[in-house]
């Protein structure tokens, strides 16, 4: 068993501080996805109000918004605002802040148009129907939109959550040090005494991002499910 | 003479709920029986355990001397021979009318597609809905698409037609279209056995009514009969409900 | 901006941008290869195979691409699997899409209500006619929009593979950045790549959305 585990190279993962350190690096990829989560949430939903209106110049901007968030990689924002903002506008953008402008910009985008969904996905009936009852629009809007539209909306803002984590694995490209960089570390560390090491660390990074992400996927279809 | 189909101590079960419970039934060639009764009584149950779409849990189905349910290994022949219409009517989207109409033609009895379509069109002709032909469902109304639904199980020259509440989702003013064009059948001589809510409808289009109440058979008899005294106190209650 | 840096660049771009559309296609190719053979694994609910498909889904859609790349680049060779930076993008990217192209395929099937099969199967049409004639074609058109977001989506993963070092228009970029520094140039050539890759695909998956969600069948 124990020569299984070296030939595999996962006994790196108990030298020292090896898998505090690991640990560490993915908490670094969670803290990045965490925050531009909440303000991609914050914005999306305003933006998506926004879009909702039908005012033609939203529409157009809009438009152009969600198409670039949909068709430009998240590496090549990164690159954009980390190399071409510095070089452009003369700012220092640090690594950090960074991928939490390209992650909020992507995120936000990706959150709007989930709110519109929702929003446009709630017949028409229903508000005339509250009218009807006597509710003023606002009331309309707080029993009777906004708890529909949340409970389509949640399952998939929290599925949103899960690809936001997967997607901070790209900030080690632009040099953040986080579990994949710190794996890369550890395994040029240990060459000579481990040489096997790339094995036991990558697939235990692969174990690591399963374990953040999958409880999430979960959760969310579990609230799919409910919602339906 | 012989009856056509033959029902004998049908029972069905959905776990511990008994949908049907020892039900007999015998139809005869050119007949045409009308099943009534409350919503849940299991005439729509029985009327799927006929064609096999529902496996029985005891008894048997017997068309042309052949046990077709339970457990037939050629059902799929079998179920050529009976003609099925349901209440969403469940055309194929994605083909056109003629094309929803020749389908089982061609692929089921490999008939030639020439011969096939002629008929096809002759039928859509008959309901009225020849100039239909390259449409698709969707462009439809109910109504419509009922009649085209009731075409493709005709082109199939089967030997009985059953019906599944065919007007219960339509709008009030398509169901005289769907009813008429069922009536015409009936007057053909074709034997038939038809679910319905349509109070008017079986008592036009029935040579026996069928009332069955929770999984049983309570009641049957000529409909002017069943309608006018009937024998037992369910169905009187049952009648009653229609009335204002 | 530097016109000459750019006529100058330009060749390489065009090398990286055929490379990466060649491997990113051949990984969507995988990936729908994938998908329907796990599709159909799970809608026909084959027993043992469900439960590896199901797995492998799970694995696959909540991990990054860029570790499941790292692990098949720099950890299978060390038990002895060695694969060159080329066909690791194509499975990579076939194992990742697949995962999302079986959930894709899988609920295009299952949108298929059960009385169409009914109403076939009163017709006398065996399964395996109904599959072909019925359940198919429909789920075809019901699970496109997915199947198409999702070719967009492994389009633009393709951006990792520059840290395998495939020469991908990424790596193409960050390689000029570092040696000539005409960072604005290199970037405005990248995002010109990226369009004429992506936005023709965009703008098919909207016009067919549009299609399926208004028209659907007919006009």
């Amino acid at each position: 068993m124990s020569s299984f585990i070296t030939s595999m190279g996962f006994d790196v993962l108990f030298k020292g501080t090896n898998m505090i350190r690991l640990l560490q690096g993915l908490l670094v990829a969670l803290k990045i996805s965490l925050i531009s989560v909440v303000l991609s949430i914050v914005l999306g939903i305003i933006i998506g109000m926004l879009m909702s209106l039908k005012k033609p110049v939203i529409n157009v901007i809009s438009r152009i918004y969600l198409e670039i968030v949909r068709i430009m990689p998240q590496m090549v924002l990164l690159f954009i605002v980390y190399f071409g903002a510095t070089k452009a506008l003369g700012l220092n953008v640090s690594a950090t802040a960074a991928s939490l402008i390209v992650f909020t910009f992507w995120g936000s985008a990706e959150m709007a148009d989930l709110v519109r969904g929702s929003l446009i996905s709630i017949p028409v009936i229903q508000y005339e129907s509250s009218y009807a009852l006597g509710m003023t629009k606002l009331q309309t809007y707080l029993y009777v939109i906004i708890p529909q539209t949340v409970r389509r909306l949640l399952p998939l803002a929290i599925n949103l959550i899960t690809r936001m984590i997967k997607t901070t694995s790209l900030v080690m490209m632009i040099g953040i040090v986080e579990v994949l960089k710190v794996g890369q570390q550890i395994i040029e560390a240990n060459r000579k005494t481990s040489p096997n090491a790339a094995f036991g660390i990558f697939a235990t990074i692969f174990l690591l991002y399963f374990l953040a992400c999958w409880p999430i996927s979960l959760l969310s279809r579990y609230l799919e499910k409910k919602a339906a | 003479m012989d009856p056509i189909l033959k029902v004998e101590h049908l029972h069905k079960n959905f776990e511990d709920f008994k949908a049907l419970e020892d039900v007999n039934l015998s139809v005869q060639k050119g007949e045409v029986v009308v099943i009534v009764g409350p919503s849940g009584c299991g005439k729509s149950t029985f009327l799927r355990c006929l064609n096999g779409l529902e496996e029985i849990d005891d008894g048997k189905v017997i068309l042309d001397d052949k046990v077709i349910n339970p457990g037939n290994a050629n059902i799929t022949k079998e179920r050529q021979k009976i003609g099925m219409v349901f209440q969403s009517y469940d055309l194929f989207p994605h083909k056109t009318i003629l094309q929803n109409v020749i389908l089982a033609p061609l692929k089921v009895q490999k008939r030639d597609k020439e011969d096939a379509s002629k008929e096809a069109l002759e039928l859509l002709e008959r309901v009225g809905l020849s100039n239909k032909k390259d449409q698709y469902p969707r462009q439809l109304s109910g109504g419509q698409k009922q009649r085209v639904a009731i075409v493709r199980a005709l082109i199939m020259h089967p030997e009985i037609l059953l019906f599944d509440e065919v007007t219960a989702a339509l709008d009030p003013e398509m169901v005289r279209e769907v009813l008429e064009v069922v009536l015409s059948l009936a007057k053909e001589g074709r034997t038939m056995v038809i679910v319905t809510h349509e109070m008017a409808f079986a008592k036009a289009v029935a040579d026996r009514i069928i009332f069955m109440d929770g999984g049983r058979i309570i009641e049957e008899g000529k409909p002017e009969e069943f309608f006018e005294k009937p024998k037992t106190e369910r169905a009187m209650r049952f009648l009653e409900s229609f009335e204002y | 901006m530097d016109a000459g840096a750019i006529s100058q660049y330009f060749p390489l771009y065009v090398e990286a941008f055929f490379l990466t559309i060649k491997i990113g296609w051949m990984g969507i190719a995988l990936s729908l290869l994938i998908g329907v053979v796990g599709a159909f694994v799970l809608h026909f609910k084959v027993p043992v195979l469900s439960v590896i498909i199901n797995v492998y889904v799970e694995l696959f859609r909540n991990t990054p691409l860029l570790v499941q790349l790292f692990f098949i680049y720099f950890g299978l060779p060390k038990v002895g699997l060695v694969i060159s930076a080329d066909k690791c993008g194509v499975i990579g990217l076939g194992l990742l899409g697949g995962s999302y192209m079986v959930e894709a395929i899988r609920s295009g099937l299952s949108a298929v209500p059960v009385s169409q099969t009914e109403s076939a199967l009163s017709l006398g049409f065996t399964k395996r006619q109904i599959f072909t004639n019925v359940i198919l074609p429909q789920a075809v058109i019901s699970g496109i929009p997915a199947v198409i977001a999702n070719v967009i989506f492994l389009l633009k993963e393709t951006s990792v593979f520059s840290a395998i070092s495939l020469m991908d228009l990424m790596f193409t970029a960050k390689d000029l950045i570092g040696l000539y520094y005409d960072t604005t140039e290199c970037l405005l050539l990248l995002v010109l790549f990226y369009i004429v890759m992506l936005l023709p695909v965009s703008a098919l998956g909207s016009f067919i959305e549009k299609k399926i969600r208004f028209g659907s069948y007919g006009d």
